[in-house]
């Protein structure tokens, strides 16, 4: 039944884990000596804007997300089709071609307007 | 026999997590408790050898609904985080809410004598094999068409966000 998703069960186990035992590691081996500089937030060097990372982001990277929702869809569609197109041969290519070729039609749309810039 | 272990591992992780979507006081802890209902329920969808509603939970639900509520959550940020949902302690509403939406699916699934579950559990290929033949043979059409929704929304995304530009 659906026997070849133990193979994703056992990568869901160490997927699990292994973050669980990265985290633990430094809690057992590390030296803890604490300090108000070391307790900042870190933003790559610079001096911290906040006291902790809990900010609201720029409403910009609200258009990346929505971009990258309409193209998930799409990966999604590409799925199904990347299991049979050998078996439906080049008329199923010629399908998923099409498919794309509108798709590319709203990821231009969307660079033109300029939502892909990065501000 | 250890299908139903995993089924109970994952039902139980599901509403544990959706537990604590609405009990959260960090409205972004619920947003990323609702990832992990997400998750769960895609593993539900591969016991029932749904592979390709399993892989479109995974994708789209987890992958991008998901990261929208959560950069809109992080957009909208105001004030002290941790006290960001504090809302959550009125549920008797929501609870009653929930309740009748419940009993109504509940009565559409066991008065309705034409929910076509078939006697045999399908044991198919997988189903994403089945639907990727049906999507590219038999329609065709749609499948372009739904192509041609999928820029329309895109397209319709940019503009609300952006605005349109005046044109001369």
């Amino acid at each position: 039944m659906s026997d070849n998703f133990a193979a994703v069960g056992v990568l869901l186990i160490f997927a699990v884990a292994l973050p669980v035992i990265m985290m633990l590691m430094p809690k057992l081996l590390a030296p803890n000596k604490p300090h108000a500089e070391k307790l900042t937030a870190y933003e790559c060097g610079n001096e911290p804007l906040a006291k902790t990372a809990w900010r609201g982001f720029k409403s910009n990277y609200f258009m990346y997300a929505i971009v990258f929702t309409a193209f998930d869809v799409e990966t999604v569609f590409l799925y199904p089709w990347a299991l049979t197109f050998r078996k439906l041969g080049t008329f199923a290519f010629i399908e998923m071609f099409i498919f794309i070729t509108i798709l590319l039609v709203g990821f231009w749309y969307a660079w033109k307007e300029g939502a892909l810039e990065w501000m | 026999m250890g299908t139903t272990i995993v089924f109970f591992i994952f039902a139980i992780m599901a509403v544990a997590a959706a537990w604590g979507v609405v009990t959260s006081k960090n409205i972004v802890h619920s947003a990323f408790f609702l990832a992990l209902t997400f998750a769960g329920v895609a593993v539900l969808y591969v016991l029932l050898n749904a592979d390709f509603l399993a892989a479109v939970q995974l994708l789209v639900y987890m992958g991008a609904v998901n990261i929208m509520v959560i950069f809109a959550v992080m957009l909208t940020l105001r004030g002290d985080v941790k006290e960001s949902s504090l809302e959550t302690k009125k549920w008797g509403l929501g609870a009653l809410g929930a309740a009748l939406v419940f009993i109504m699916i509940a009565l559409v699934i066991l008065t309705n004598a034409d929910w076509r579950i078939p006697a045999q559990a399908w044991s198919g290929q997988g189903s994403a094999l089945a639907i990727s033949e049906l999507m590219l043979k038999s329609y065709m059409v749609p499948f372009e068409a739904a192509a041609i929704l999928l820029t329309l929304a895109l397209v319709g995304a940019v503009i609300l966000a952006k605005g349109v530009k005046e044109s001369k």
